[in-house]
């Protein structure tokens, strides 16, 4: 397992207030973290900042064997180097097909030229085909996008995130508002990536972060507070202290 | 195993089928063919609407589909009339110079000939001299050139500026405005070199063909025009077909999970821009000569933002929406504002449509906007859905 | 000229001189030109009249000038003659008796023209300038003001000491000045008055030196030893052309040809078709035209063209200068120096009056734009009728002045009228349109433009197409004078302070009232607020009135110095985007900037170029968008997270 991201010294603040503090943070390839922390313990800041939304103050951004610095990349040229992110509400494009979304997210050239000339292969379309067996959506594959149940919304969306073939994974809260059959299937879907690619689920239900069954990284204030299995975090005073509140 | 794009969409092809039919019918029925049923200042009319559609569907592009409302495109429009409309004037001119010169004793140097030109087209600003941007007006291959090239590389800068600086949404739009509105200002001093509030006229007569009458060449003109927005529309559907068309109204909808997914968003945008701005200024090219005068009031912001009226009316995101719309509110607004609809008398007051159109038209467009955001196409959508 | 002037300096000193002591022997000497004055005869007759030295000579001047000189057809003698109960009075010249018994219609009525008029009043001058009725010696002042001359000087100096109105007497002093700086006989007392002149603004004592320092074109194959100002360079100075032109003026040297002087005299050779041994159908070349010429000019039927080389051996010969024509130099010198400091002192004062007029610029852009800022800042709304809001308030002071006469009363209704009738229609608008768009901000600036349309129209159809005038009172009328370069009217000092005390309000408002602060409850987290009893429909809905009631305002305050029309709101709703975008969403302070900036920026231009509005307005635009490209939210931008989405 080799290091596949690392942030070092990263801090950002907003108008006075620091969202990251000096934070370091490490993942391998292939590797399956949880991030787990507070309400504003800058878990959606963190990923703003490694997919490019958001420039830190100061701190380093590496990313894979060319040791390539990601801070002042954009968010598409970042999404291109292999990191694909989930956000939390569901944002699939409504207005077409679970096939177009698909379609959309493939790895092929993205230029507008490479896009406006391409051409339906039948690989592409085997791909496809994979993925929505892969994210049990094969029925809907016609189907506007909209129209889908909410869990579903979550899946097509780690399905496009699939499509992409990503070597880091971000995915903010998968599980939320999802039935338990549907936690369960996404839990697997998750793991099943996680055996390829690197990984990160933020995530605030502990039941879910348990049946990940991984490493798990505390965020607090901007930094990290403790890292290790979820015994092992749950034991710590501080992290109990954070969570119960003083 | 793929399908023609045509086949995707046989919208394309009742299109093409009902302008081919449409522009047959006025043929036969104007003054070219002797029938005379419609006469030749309508038929300008229905071919200046048929480059108003052009931009139109250009329009919907932008807004309907990539989600950009532009209040700039009616500037590219102006330029490429401008831009025919100096090869017009310059060669017209000199025709004219010419005749003139050879009664002379001596035949004129070029030297004369460009002076005595100059001096006929700038004397209403006061110049005898070709400002630099004349300096290709001899040459209608060139001009005809400058209609592509110059709305493009406008295009192109000022999308880099604004979409490298992720300028979206209203701020977009407003800055499109004060660009068109700097270009319009610009060209009303005489130091543009374009004849300040002048303008450019005489443009519906055609160079070399001074022989042949105004009802053939409307007809001509309305050909050209129709064939433009046949190949603009087949164009645009190319574009928004298949991939391409996917990523566009993904942009639309979502430009930040497009960003995450990978792709380039500025360059889409920049390219469905220029693309736009290109296709609007041929239109324009096409216009101008029918309407025969161009001048910078037609390039003022209120003309980009009646443009949006027409496409919203016609409906977003259906190209042939836009087309009815425009259609449609620019043939009921030259019947209104012609004193064509009667008068309705109230007892009371009587309504002038001359007007009261503007009135009736900004409260139907509020209404639309607030009811009907799908506009006339949404209609066509419903009456698809029932039949099948 | 001068030759009045050495007499009306005998006059002074020579009183007793004259030859006479009743005036109708003298005009009987002149009696032809002073029957039938005209501007060319009149100067001997003024002189004669002027020398007599008579006490009379001035009333007689007066009356003559006013049209009161009648003369007796049958003899030619003159008299006074004056209108009464539709007669006419004559007087004795001399003696003063009335004549009686006499027929209308035997007198002659003198008119002169203006410029007879204009000669005379010259010649009452030195009268004038003690006359014992303040407005004649203001005339007379004046009348020296206009058009300086040498014997003037000490005329004026002798009436200072007299001089008993203390404005006049300055006024005087500082005349009595410029006179010395241009005329004094004594070189040191020149200079000392134009030393004094280096802290003067006005236009005059500026004119002053412009003359002192006049010069006059001198072409000479030697240095001349004359004040020689600067010799001309030809290439940066003037074009070689130019200068030969010159030459050509000055020195009778032959003129060059022009293109169409050689067609002219080709055409006037034309033999057998040819010109010099040209065929015509050859001659459709520049080139071939000149070599034509020159086989005309080897036979000598024309002059020879002058060629570049002639020209340029002419310029090597001759220098041109411009020579002061006031010979002293160091007269000459003093008056550059005084002019350098006065031109120092000018462009200062120019540059903060351009601060000024940039000030005041700015207030009304931030008049204007100020609602905007709110309804966008705080809703996201754009609000495309906000021109007509401001069209609405101006014809709401325009309707108010048509029924209450009195201009300032009608102000102190109009503003609060205004407000009232906008603050209505904005929320009118609020609850009929904008409130069924929020969050589709790109329908809601389509839907706000169908109803500007719709108002613009419908102003048009009830007031008309032509401008309506909004007159300020009185008292705004007039300007704040500083000196004579800085100056700025009522109007707009009174829009400045109107714009400061809606800065004043509004920051009131939004920071130190509950409207305020759930305002901005409202555009920090619209869900927060709601949850918390704020109801967010009001708030929006009271926000968009005061926005729309600030437009009416602005309305009334842009119709005081510019013309009602229905089209004067889309004058401004693009300067009002450009302001508020410039300055950053939401925030009073930003849209301040923002007005500032565009102001400033604007002004600067003009005074670059300013002939020309157009392309200021013009350039202001382009570098917003370059602006936007550095500062896309804005000067002052809102950061962080909830800037953004």
């Amino acid at each position: 397992m080799s290091t596949l991201l690392e942030l070092s010294g990263v801090s950002v603040s907003f108008d006075g207030f620091k969202a990251i503090n000096n934070l370091a943070f490490q993942i391998g390839e292939p590797e399956m973290r949880a991030i787990i922390g507070p309400n504003g313990a800058g878990k959606t800041t963190f990923m703003d900042i490694i997919t490019g939304k958001t420039k830190p103050d100061e701190g380093r951004v590496i990313w894979g064997e060319k040791n390539i610095n990601l801070i002042g990349k954009s968010e598409s040229h970042i999404a291109r180097e292999g990191i694909g992110r989930k956000f939390q509400k569901p944002t699939v494009f409504e207005a077409q097909t679970v096939r177009e979304n698909l379609a959309m997210a493939l790895k092929n050239p993205r230029g507008p030229f490479d896009v406006l000339f391409y051409k339906k292969s039948a690989n592409g379309a085997a791909r496809i085909e994979a993925l929505a067996e892969q994210i049990n959506l094969t029925e809907q594959l016609p189907r506007i996008a909209g129209e889908l149940s909410h869990g579903q919304k979550q899946w097509l969306e780690i399905g496009m995130l699939l499509a992409q073939d990503p070597r880091l994974l971000l995915v903010d809260e998968p599980a939320a508002g999802m039935s338990p059959f549907e936690r369960e299937k996404t839990t697997e879907i998750l793991v099943e990536a996680a055996k390829t690619r690197a990984v990160v689920v933020v995530e605030h239900d502990m039941e879910f972060v348990r049946r990940l069954n991984c490493k798990v990284t505390v965020l607090h204030e901007g930094s990290v507070l403790a890292e290790g299995s979820l015994d092992h975090v749950t034991q710590n005073p501080e992290v109990i202290d954070v969570y119960l509140g003083r | 195993m793929q399908k023609s794009f045509i086949a995707q969409n046989p919208s394309v092809l009742w299109f093409l089928a009902s302008l081919g039919l449409f522009t047959l019918i006025v043929t036969i029925l104007s003054e070219a063919t002797g029938v005379g049923l419609i006469s030749t200042s309508f038929v300008k009319t229905l071919g200046k609407v048929l480059c108003l559609c052009l931009i139109a569907i250009a329009m919907d592009v932008i807004w309907g589909y990539c989600g950009i409302l532009s209040l700039g495109h009616f500037a590219f429009f102006g330029i490429g009339g401008y831009a025919v409309g100096m090869w017009l004037m310059y060669e017209r001119t000199e025709n004219i110079v010419l005749q003139s010169l050879a009664e002379r004793s001596i035949p004129p140097t070029p030297d004369e000939v460009t002076e005595a030109i100059a001096t006929q087209i700038f004397g209403v600003v006061g110049s005898s001299e070709f400002p630099a941007i004349w300096a290709f007006s001899h040459s209608l291959t060139l001009q005809l050139f400058m209609v592509i090239l110059v709305p493009g590389i406008l295009a192109l800068v000022f999308g880099w500026l604004a979409f490298r600086s992720r300028v979206a949404g209203v701020y977009l739009s407003i800055l499109t405005q004060a660009m068109t509105l700097a270009l319009s200002l610009y060209l009303f001093q005489n130091a543009s070199g374009l004849r300040g509030n002048n303008g450019l006229s005489g443009l519906q007569n055609i160079p070399g063909y001074e022989a042949v009458p105004q009802s053939v060449i409307s007809i001509a003109f309305f050909w050209a025009s129709a064939m433009a927005l046949a190949l603009g529309y087949v164009l645009f559907a190319r574009v928004l077909t298949g991939k391409m068309g996917s990523v566009i109204r993904a942009i639309r909808d979502d430009e930040a999970r497009v960003r995450f997914l990978g792709y380039h968003v500025e360059s889409y945008k920049l390219f469905v821009f220029t693309l736009t701005a290109v296709v609007s200024g041929i239109a324009g090219a096409l216009y101008y000569p029918q309407a025969g005068i161009i001048n910078p009031a037609e390039i003022a912001p209120i003309a980009s933002i009646y443009l949006a009226v027409w496409v919203a009316i016609g409906g977003r995101g259906r190209l042939y929406g836009a087309v009815i719309g425009t259609a449609f509110v620019s043939l009921l607004s030259s019947w209104f504002t012609g004193g064509g609809a009667p008068n309705v008398n109230l007892s009371f007051y009587t309504i002038q449509w001359t007007e009261w159109w503007l009135v009736l038209l900004g409260v139907s467009f509020v209404a639309v906007t607030l009811f009907f955001p799908g506009g006339i196409g949404a209609l066509f959508d419903r009456f698809k859905k029932e039949r099948s | 000229m001068m030759r009045i002037l050495l007499l009306v300096l005998a006059s002074l000193c020579l009183p007793f001189l004259a030859h006479a002591d009743s005036l109708q022997p003298i005009l009987q000497d002149h009696q032809k030109v002073i029957a039938k004055p005209s501007r060319k005869t009149v100067a001997p007759a003024l002189e004669a009249l002027v020398a007599s030295g008579l006490p009379s000579i001035p009333e007689f001047l007066q009356t003559w000038q006013d049209k009161g000189v009648y003369t007796r057809k049958s003899d030619g003698f003159f008299f006074y003659g004056s209108k009464s109960d539709g007669a006419i009075q004559f007087i004795d010249i001399d003696t003063g008796a009335a004549l009686t018994n006499v027929d209308e219609k035997a007198f002659k009525q003198i008119k002169p023209n203006g410029g007879v008029r204009k000669a005379i009043a010259a010649a009452l001058v030195p009268f004038g300038l003690s006359d014992p009725n303040l407005n004649r010696r203001r005339d007379a002042v004046q009348a020296i003001a206009q058009n300086m001359t040498a014997a003037q000087l000490p005329q004026l100096r002798a009436s200072i000491d007299g001089e008993t109105d203390p404005a006049l007497r300055a006024r005087k002093v500082q005349l009595s000045n410029y006179l010395a700086a241009r005329f004094d006989q004594n070189p040191l007392d020149r200079i000392a008055a134009i030393n004094a002149m280096a802290r003067d603004l006005s236009v005059e004592g500026r004119a002053v030196l412009s003359q002192i320092l006049e010069t006059e074109l001198v072409v000479s194959e030697t240095l001349p030893s004359t004040n020689v100002a600067k010799r001309l360079a030809v290439g940066t100075d003037l074009s070689s052309e130019e200068a030969y032109a010159l030459l050509v003026t000055h020195q009778g040297l032959p003129a060059q040809l022009r293109p169409n002087d050689i067609r002219l005299a080709l055409e006037a050779h034309i033999e057998n078709a040819q010109v010099g041994g040209v065929p015509i159908h050859n001659l459709n070349e520049t080139e071939k035209r000149l070599n034509a010429y020159d086989r005309l000019a080897e036979n000598n039927l024309v002059p020879p063209r002058i060629t570049d080389t002639d020209i340029t051996t002419a310029l090597q010969t001759y220098g041109l200068y411009q020579v002061y024509i006031e010979p002293n130099a160091e007269i000459t010198e003093a008056a550059k120096a005084a002019q350098t400091s006065v031109q120092t002192r000018v462009g200062v004062n120019q540059f903060f009056d351009l601060s000024l007029d940039a000030i005041s610029l700015a207030s009304i852009y931030f008049l204007a734009a100020v609602g905007l800022a709110i309804t966008f800042g705080v809703m996201g709304v754009i609000n495309m009728a906000h021109g007509e809001f401001i069209m609405m308030g101006a014809y709401t002071g325009y309707v108010v002045q048509q029924i209450v006469p009195d201009y300032t009363i009608a102000l102190m209704i109009a503003f609060p009228l205004a407000f009232f009738v906008t603050f209505g229609a904005g929320v009118a608008m609020e609850r009929l349109v904008i409130r069924w768009l929020y969050n589709r901000p790109l329908e809601t600036l389509l839907a706000t433009f169908g109803v500007s349309i719709a108002l613009q129209q419908l102003a048009k159809n009830i007031f008309g197409t032509q401008a309506r005038p909004l007159t300020s009172p009185a008292w705004l009328d007039g300007a704040w004078i500083i000196n004579d370069v800085v100056q700025i009217s009522y109007i707009r000092i009174a829009i400045f302070v109107l714009a400061l005390l809606f800065l004043g309000l509004l920051l009131f408002i939004l920071n130190k009232t509950r409207l305020g602060l759930e305002v901005r409850a409202v555009t920090q987290n619209p869900r927060m607020a709601a949850s918390m009893g704020i109801n967010p429909d009001r708030i929006k809905m009271m926000t968009f009135g005061l926005g729309s009631g600030i437009a009416g305002i602005a309305g009334v305050a842009i119709g005081l110095f510019a013309k009602v029309t229905s089209e004067m709101g889309s004058d401004y709703i693009v300067q009002s985007f450009m302001t508020v975008v410039v300055g950053g969403v939401g925030n009073v302070w930003g849209t301040l900037a923002g007005a500032v900036m565009i102001g400033t920026f604007q002004k600067g231009v003009e005074w670059l170029n300013p002939s020309n509005t157009l392309a200021a307005q013009t350039y202001m635009i382009l570098f917003i968008i370059l602006f936007i490209q550095f500062r896309p939210k804005g000067i002052i931008a809102l950061k962080g997270r909830a800037a953004g989405d």
